[in-house]
């Protein structure tokens, strides 16, 4: 055997090696401008009262995740569970930012509907899935036309955002939150927020 | 039941695979006749047991069974039965299947057609496809099943991604996976050769017309995918150097390298271990593309959802595969050596400096492709690689390669006077200079881009005249037609792929120099001009289709008052995900199109329309269906059927033989 005639075996397992170390990266983590930018302004009703509206400065001082969900997204059905445990272990709180509960959902047909009937239509979606799946939520807030998710670069849900105490994005996380996502990315991300103050 | 039935069949598939891979090896070195004979039934029967699989996977699709969970991510009850069927690999694991499918398709081809080889080497063949086979059902049913349940089932399916809701991606996964696994028989070729130390020519001359045919489902699989981008993304282009598409690319240049070399080792004896290297490496860059596409990896429009234990596993799969196969080249190399010589001036010479050149192409966009991961992995800063940089190092090396791919066919094998054949070819170079020049000036656009790549499309178009005369002028006398009929099936293939590439390059730069494109807002009855044409908007109109629903406005082109067509691009809105689509129409010409895709709608009514004047694009795509065609002429030479008869004798004889 001639030592040339390994080159191309060497240049491979570099290849390989380099490969290997790149799916411990990720290459969707960086993208999204948001972050470390202040999290968009909103006043959104309330899913519970929604005769009273919630801002994101009433949050200020907490490190808090923002949850974007809705009832038709199948992939929220996989992380709810774990939302849930999230709220009965009191991890961090969560707020739920309902997503075109209705226009969202393909099954539904929103043409000419007026936006009173859309807005308690969404509303009794949304109730009746949280009774039916638990809230793990603080509160909920309705983004009926998707405004505000557009505002926040939602490009599928689920998406969630940790928001820290000043009102800052530090990450975004988008698809479902599984026990791993949980364990290994987030929990760690969270402690890091609250350490840096 | 019927998702359990399909699970079911493809373990009965994964355990018929590894007989396959192993029953057969065994024999080849013990030289047992009864153990080789393994392979044939087993290959066929794991072809029976995947197809099976495939089609209650597809039934799960057809019938809306939505406690499959890739059905309810993937279908929904109001789609069109044709893109039930279609989305059944509009998805990751479903995209895997078909992969084992069309690998053990490629494998049942090779039992039926190549009866002729001998036992042995047949026998080391099936062996090495069964093992890729293995590694590509155990890597779907360990990390991608996809007859996984939902349960509780849900009521109504995610729908496929509309973007995918189209003819065109109809035919081009299967195009493409035909190709990318056709490049498995030419590396199990390479590597039963190797394995039996027999190394002589014979296993060129038999992988020849496979790799052929792999490089023709190839071109078109690209052909059509990029067709699908330019008239289904909406915005007029047609490559984008996504990473997925170099995916495809890769393993694209190194193939039609190896067409080449295998065509050296045949003729001359020569490349031997150039060609095996190239078998390998085809095929390795296949099983990269998948990897880049299903680990997640790089980002890319069109990667699927990614895992990381996907990912592990593949690089496993590639680490086990391209590792063994090079290790087996280090091992047996110096074997590979020697063969016919030739001079500097010769075809072989020409051959050699394309295969060099596609080579460093290959590696390249490989570069490219991976540079973002290298740096992010050397903690050297996150970056994206984008156009210009394939732009930059394409034209360079591509030039060359244009220019010698025309000059080598004038070259005789061996050794040849390079004066002489200069001169031969001078006018024809001289002449397609000043047409470059000439050419780009006539179109008003005198750029060194646009003059070099008329210069190679005029000197790819004389020269293939200049060959073709040259060819008919060697049996003077006979009548024309004989003489066309004289002509083997491999020459024009040769002939057409290589004026197909000609055709191509007149598109690209055509194209890249002259195309336009304007955005307009457009109330009813309001006109634009682009290019001489003039469009007027005739209002858009409701045209809800099954599962989503559109408007679609209405633009007549007319050019000095003369009516060329009536446009009705589209605007979908797709219900179950609520994602808007574009449906770009286009008017088709053999000189430009005139494309139209409707944007958004203001609130005054008005209509946001993007106009686009492309001319000669669809040359783009003549080309490669002139590629295509050549690449199945060389295939369909009669002089394979011949030597597979001679081959069968010779074999039938040796066995004779061995038995007395």
């Amino acid at each position: 055997m001639k030592a040339k005639f390994l080159v191309p075996l060497l240049l491979f397992f570099a290849l390989a090696a380099f490969l290997g170390f790149g799916l411990t990266l990720n290459p969707r983590e960086v993208p999204s401008p948001l972050i470390g930018k202040p999290a968009p302004e909103f006043t959104l009703a309330r899913l519970d009262q929604p005769e009273q509206r919630f801002a994101l400065e009433e949050m200020r001082g907490e490190v808090w995740l923002l949850n974007v969900w809705a009832s038709w997204c199948v992939a929220c059905r996989e992380e709810h569970p774990v939302l849930v445990r999230m709220a009965q272990q009191k991890l961090v709180p969560i707020v739920g930012l309902n997503y075109k509960e209705v226009r969202g959902d393909g099954a539904l047909n929103v043409r000419g509907m007026a936006l009173d009937t859309e807005t308690d239509l969404a509303i009794q979606r949304a109730r009746r899935w949280l009774t039916d799946h638990g809230d793990p939520y603080v509160l909920s807030v309705l983004d009926i036309d998707g405004r505000v998710g557009i505002d926040f670069g939602v490009y599928g849900v689920p998406e969630t955002f940790l928001i820290d105490r000043e009102g800052k994005i530090r990450y975004k996380h988008i698809g479902p939150i599984t026990p791993e996502v949980l364990k290994q990315v987030l929990l760690p991300k969270i402690e890091e927020v609250r350490r840096a103050g | 039941m019927i998702p359990e039935l399909g699970h079911f069949a493809l373990i009965l598939a994964l355990v018929l695979s590894l007989v396959q891979g192993i029953v057969p090896l065994v024999g080849a070195s013990r030289n047992s006749m009864a153990l080789m004979a393994v392979g044939r039934p087993a290959a066929q029967g794991q072809f029976f047991f995947i197809l099976f699989s495939y089609v209650c996977l597809t039934w799960a699709f057809v019938t809306s069974d939505f406690s499959v969970q890739l059905a309810a991510s993937n279908s929904h009850s109001a789609t069109p039965l044709m893109y039930k069927i279609t989305g059944v690999w509009g998805n990751h694991e479903g995209s895997l299947l078909l992969w084992a499918m069309s690998l053990s398709l490629w494998t049942v081809a090779v039992t039926v057609f190549s009866r002729h080889l001998p036992e042995a080497f047949m026998a080391r063949v099936l062996g090495v496809l069964g093992w890729v086979s293995v590694g590509f059902i155990s890597f779907t049913l360990v990390t991608s099943n996809p007859f996984d349940r939902l349960l509780p089932a849900v009521a109504e399916g995610r729908d496929l991604n509309p973007l995918l809701q189209d003819p065109g991606m109809i035919i081009h996964p299967p195009l493409l996976y035909m190709g990318y696994v056709g490049f498995s028989v030419a590396f199990a070729f390479a590597i039963a050769a190797l394995l039996s130390g027999r190394l002589d020519a014979a296993w060129a001359r038999w992988s020849r017309p496979w790799t052929t045919v792999a490089w023709v489902f190839l071109t078109a699989g690209i052909a059509v995918g990029s067709g699908w981008a330019y008239y289904e993304l909406g915005w007029g282009g047609w490559w984008f150097w996504d990473p997925v598409e170099n995916a495809s690319f890769m393993p694209w240049l190194l193939g039609t390298a190896l067409i080449h070399s295998l065509a050296v080792t045949e003729k001359r004896g020569a490349f031997r271990s150039w060609t095996v290297l190239l078998a390998i490496a085809a095929f390795s860059m296949s099983l990269l593309g998948t990897f880049l596409v299903r680990s997640g990896v790089i980002t890319s429009v069109h990667a699927f959802a990614t895992d990381p234990k996907r990912g592990l596993y593949i690089l496993a799969l590639l680490v086990l595969v391209i590792g063994f196969s090079l290790m087996l080249y280090a091992m047996r190399a110096n074997k590979l050596m020697g063969g016919g010589s030739f001079a500097l001036v010769s075809r072989e010479t020409s051959l050699l400096g394309n295969n060099v050149l596609l080579t460093v192409a290959s590696a390249s966009v490989l570069l490219g492709t991976l540079y973002p991961l290298f740096l992010d992995a050397l903690n050297l800063g996150k970056i994206s690689v984008g156009p210009p940089y394939f732009e930059a190092v394409f034209v360079p090396l591509m030039t060359p390669v244009v220019v010698l791919m025309m000059f080598g066919p004038f070259l005789r094998w061996k050794d040849d006077d390079f004066v002489a054949a200069a001169r031969k070819v001078a006018p024809a170079f001289v002449a397609s200079i000043l047409i470059g020049i000439g050419a780009a000036m006539a179109v008003d656009h005198l750029t060194w881009r646009t003059a070099l790549g008329l210069f190679l499309a005029a000197w790819v178009v004389l020269a293939s005249i200049q060959l073709l005369y040259g060819r008919l002028k060697e049996r003077a006398g006979a009548s024309v037609g004989s003489r066309l009929r004289s002509i083997t099936a491999s020459w024009w293939g040769m002939w057409l792929a290589h004026l197909g590439i000609g055709v191509f390059i007149i598109g690209v730069t055509m194209v890249g120099s002259l195309d336009q494109h304007l955005d307009v807002k457009m109330q009813e009855g309001q006109r634009a001009e682009l290019a001489g044409y003039t469009f007027t908007f005739r209002g858009a109109i409701d045209a809800d289709g099954p599962n989503y629903d559109a408007a679609r406005g209405i633009i007549d082109v007319t050019r000095n008052g003369r009516a060329i067509a009536t446009l009705t691009p589209e605007k979908r809105l797709y219900w179950a995900q609520g994602m808007p689509m574009t449906e770009a129409s286009i008017d088709i010409g053999p000189f430009r199109d005139v494309y139209v895709s409707l944007g958004e709608q203001l609130e005054t009514g008005a209509w946001i329309v993007s106009l686009y004047y492309k001319p000669f694009i669809s040359w783009i795509w003549l080309g490669c269906t002139l590629m295509g065609l050549g690449g199945l002429f060389a295939a369909a030479d009669r002089r394979y059927r011949r030597l597979a008869e001679r081959d069968a004798k010779v074999g039938a004889g040796r066995s004779v033989a061995g038995a007395a």
